[in-house]
């Protein structure tokens, strides 16, 4: 068996507002050259019926993603998840999350690399 | 060897930085004098940690290598691009030479003092201006369309403005005893994802919505509030005041409004002549009678009843004054004239707007703004909160008074939850808005008789004390009435940005005798200044904030060469043009300012920040009731009359319409459908990035991978109608001139218009002229005109003209 996948990162995707803060929370506290970071912020415009459509960004933690553990040891939150202007991003165990997730519709739970 | 240390240091944002209105509490890193890194104050009340992209790259920004770091001369023609260092003393001593010259042979009003957006700025460039002795601050922006002509509008009717309530006045926020969550919000022209202007932290509404809070959004575009929105009323751009025309026509003739509040509060039972269509004045009905005091019809008595405006109330205290219907005033002359009230002229006004009309020239669905009107009205409470989009049109007082009468009219005027009067915490003025009187003012009122606008314009002679842009932009060029012989231009960018027309204001910079340019780059527009002076960033100064609660200090953290703060540098400038300035240390004036306070500079700094306290006027609620707005102590408003004011007795008195309307903008295909056959789509602009504010970051490499391009927003159906692909470079064209933008298929623009970015500029390409940081190529302000200021002098036609669209060629493209 492989090394254990123990935390993650909730998304409440209702709430994201494409401010982009994270990207560039990563980029700071990881030191990632413009270009490059753990977490990019995507656009998806979905057209529902009677011309209506549904705006979602979605943050996706990358390749690069560590869960910031350097900053989770000391007790702190990852920067994506402290400096997030909607606050909706949750770091925790991974059943917690999914818990959580159970309560609230529009929910993605990331395991990153 | 030393081990170098990182020491943390708190302190609160405002520009120059982030270039937002600010008030966010950060943690500065920093290592050997350097910022190594920044993070959000989790203590600070009004962020709780969080902090936006822009502030977050403060590292790249502080410490970036093209940073303006010592003064600048410029040693070859305007444009060309050629400087050389110079000393602060030689950069002051030319200065003060060079302005004193002016001075003196053309008068001080021959200097303009040009201010950009709502930074840490205005009072220090009014200091300047005025201890200079010119009254002309100008905000560059055409009909100064931003926030300050809603200020304006709003002190008009209401006196103070108001703001939605996310119980911002409280150290303990939303768990503050007594404050409520809204109901419902109208978010009218804002968009959420991008920025905080207005002093207001945006994302606040998400913690509202999270609380339970519905959204109405007023928006042609899908923001992101319109994807979440109860109700989402996409209108065309320039009819936003026939829609709250709609609006107030559901909620009055559906009986949804709060009768006590329009009975005690407003004017609504002034009379007014049916003959002149004037309001009738005590002067009209009493020989001895004063032209302040309006009249009403007592039902008791039957007879006249005089508002005293002195007292704020009726002379008889009993009376029980009509709100509708026709009575027959004697005159002082013993002349009969049938009279009806405001309210029966403000519903007159409002019935001309069936639904069914204001569909049609909205584009908004009948139903929707039935549906989204009753909702808002009977929600309890209700908030509004609105973007720059109200000011960008030249007929906004009509406009915002409507929006402001709704709050008004559905009793949602400072309480919990509503629209809250918004004041300096303790009074205390660290910003100089448009109509706030500063710590340093003009010596005497003849010196301000020749602020350009102010003898044309109501707003501009009562609350909005700048000179009038477009006016002082014609003014360069005729001279006439006086000369302008030199600007001060301070972090403002009136090339790539605030200006209009950009090809007429480089025509305007190359007259002018003197130019100097405060900034942290070069721009588009320092290029044409004299002498450049490099300022310090929000981390490098010692600063104050008070717009509007808390009341905060900005702490210096660390120095940048020889960058000095917007106030050091205007305060030592000050000193020299002024020789009776009354402060000796820059220290001893933000003592003085501070003074409501009850504390000093170094007494705030250690607390950090202040929040007022019950009873104090920067504490809400209903503080109109409690006597707190006035300065006599008497409970009323601010205004001419003590109430708010449904009919704008300032309006009346200066030959504008007292009561809001829709009036259709210059440039629509309703207005112009001569222009409608060559340019068929609707130009909106402005759209905000989450990167930039206005002209800024696009050299810090962090931001502008987030929105690399200048982006024009194109429904996919329009460009595939066009032969355009997703991606492709285009050319928006108009009959002013062209701009160069990537188009992005998307439908969250309807598909009669597009919507480009604004404030483009490439700092990675040269400086010198022709060039000018490829500012020519992709700046929209290019297709947009000066001069369409409305009629009172404020609000312009900035997101609403019209445009057509093309490829550009292989060879444009590759061009760069």
């Amino acid at each position: 068996m492989g090394k254990k996948h123990e935390y993650g990162l909730l998304i409440d995707y209702e709430y994201c507002t494409g401010c982009h803060t994270c990207q560039v929370a990563c980029a700071q506290e990881n030191n990632w050259p413009a270009g490059m970071g753990g977490i990019r912020v995507n656009e998806i415009v979905q057209t529902l019926p009677k011309d209506k459509y549904y705006l979602t960004y979605l943050p996706f933690p990358t390749e690069l993603c560590v869960l910031c553990t350097k900053r989770t040891k000391k007790g702190l939150k990852p920067a994506c998840v402290q400096h997030c202007m909607a606050s909706c991003i949750t770091y925790g165990k991974v059943p917690e999350l999914a818990d959580q997730m159970m309560k609230k519709a529009r929910m993605v739970l990331w395991v990153p690399k | 060897m030393t081990v170098s240390q990182t020491t943390i240091h708190k302190t609160t944002t405002w520009s120059p930085g982030p270039g937002c209105h600010g008030g966010c509490g950060v943690l500065a890193h920093i290592r050997d004098g350097k910022l190594v890194k920044i993070e959000g104050d989790p203590d600070h009340p009004m962020n709780q940690g969080r902090l936006c992209a822009r502030v977050l790259a403060m590292t790249q920004y502080n410490n970036h290598p093209d940073r303006l770091r010592y003064p600048e001369r410029r040693v070859g023609k305007r444009g060309e691009g050629k400087w050389e260092r110079i000393s602060w003393d030689e950069a002051l001593d030319e200065i003060e030479t060079r302005m004193n010259k002016i001075r003196e042979e053309y008068g001080p009003e021959s200097m303009v003092f040009n201010v950009g957006t709502g930074r840490d700025i205005y009072s220090w460039v009014c200091m300047l201006a005025y201890a200079y002795g010119s009254p002309n601050v100008m905000f560059g922006l055409t009909g100064q369309a931003c926030y300050g002509p809603r200020l304006a509008a709003v002190a008009t009717i209401q006196g103070d403005f108001a703001v939605f309530d996310a119980a911002q006045w409280f150290e303990d926020r939303y768990d503050h005893p007594g404050y409520k969550v809204p109901e419902c919000m109208i978010i009218w022209g804002y968009n959420i994802h991008a920025t905080c202007p207005d002093n207001q932290f945006g994302h606040w509404i998400v913690d509202l919505m999270k609380k339970g809070t519905k959204i109405i959004c007023i928006d042609p575009r899908l923001s992101w509030f319109g994807s979440r929105a109860k109700y989402h009323l996409r209108l065309r751009p320039g009819t936003d005041s026939a829609l709250v025309m709609g609006l107030l026509n559901v909620i009055i003739s559906s009986g949804h409004y709060d009768r006590d509040f329009v009975a005690k509060w407003t004017n609504a039972a002034h009379l007014i002549r049916n003959d002149t269509g004037r309001l009738v004045r005590e002067r009209d009905i009493s020989t001895t009678g004063a032209a302040k005091n309006f009249v009403a019809w007592d039902t008791i008595g039957n007879h006249p009843v005089v508002g005293d405006t002195g007292r704020v109330s009726y002379r008889d205290e009993k009376a029980l004054p009509i709100m509708s219907g026709t009575v027959e005033v004697p005159l002082s002359d013993g002349t009969m004239v049938d009279c009806h009230t405001a309210w029966d002229a403000f519903c007159k006004e409002v019935d001309q707007y069936p639904l069914e009309k204001v569909e049609s020239i909205t584009g908004v669905p009948a139903k929707e703004i039935e549906k989204a009107a009753l909702f808002y009205a009977k929600a309890k409470p209700a908030a509004v909160h609105w973007g720059v989009a109200v000011d960008m049109t030249p007929a906004l007082t009509p406009l915002v008074t409507g929006i402001t009468a709704l709050w008004a009219l559905t009793g949602n005027l400072d309480i919990p939850g509503g629209n809250v009067f918004a004041r300096f915490a303790f009074d205390v003025v660290s910003y100089a808005l448009p109509g706030t009187k500063g710590a340093i003012k003009l010596k005497t009122q003849e010196a301000d008789n020749l602020r350009i606008g102010k003898d044309k314009y109501m707003p501009l002679e009562k609350f909005y004390w700048r000179s009038q842009t477009d006016m002082t932009l014609d003014q360069i060029f005729s001279e006439d009435p006086y000369p302008i012989k030199g600007m001060w231009i301070q972090t403002a960018g009136i090339m790539q940005g605030l200006g209009m027309d950009p090809k007429r204001w480089k025509k305007a910079l190359e007259k002018l005798d003197f130019i100097v340019a405060v900034d942290v780059f070069q721009t588009p527009t320092t290029q044409f200044a004299d002498i450049v002076l490099p300022a310090a960033t929000f981390l490098e100064k010692d600063s104050f904030r008070s717009w509007w609660v808390p009341l905060q200090t900005i702490n210096k953290v660390l120095e940048t060469d020889e960058a000095r703060s917007d106030p050091e540098i205007n305060f030592e400038l000050a000193k020299r043009f002024d020789p009776d300035f009354e402060f000796e240390t820059l220290y001893d004036l933000y003592d003085e300012i501070l003074k409501p306070s009850g504390m000093t500079f170094e007494e705030l700094q250690a607390k950090g920040w202040a929040y007022p306290p019950e009873g104090v006027s920067s504490c809400p609620y209903r503080r109109h009731e409690k006597g707190l707005l006035r300065p006599d102590k008497r409970p009323g408003f601010r205004t001419p009359t003590g109430l708010f004011e449904i009919y704008s007795t300032l309006r009346e008195e200066s030959g504008l319409e007292p009561i809001p309307h829709h009036e259709e903008p210059p440039f629509t295909p309703v207005s112009r459908p001569d222009l409608a056959k060559d340019y068929p789509l609707i130009l909106s602009t402005g759209r905000r990035s989450p990167a930039f504010f206005h002209t800024e970051h696009r050299q810090i490499p962090w931001l502008r991978d987030i929105d690399p391009d200048p982006v024009v927003e194109i429904h996919p159906k329009t460009l595939k109608d066009h032969g355009i692909g997703h991606g492709e470079w285009i050319w928006i064209e108009n009959w002013m001139g062209r701009a160069r933008f990537k188009a992005k298929a998307t439908p969250v623009v309807p598909e009669w218009m597009i919507m480009a970015a604004h404030g483009w500029w490439f700092p990675e390409r040269k400086a010198a002229e022709p060039d000018l940081y490829g500012m020519w190529q992709s700046n929209i302000n290019q297709l947009l005109p000066m001069n369409q200021q409305g009629k009172d002098g404020m609000g312009a036609p900035i997101k609403h003209s019209m445009c057509k669209i093309y490829k550009c060629s292989p060879e444009e493209v590759n061009h760069g």
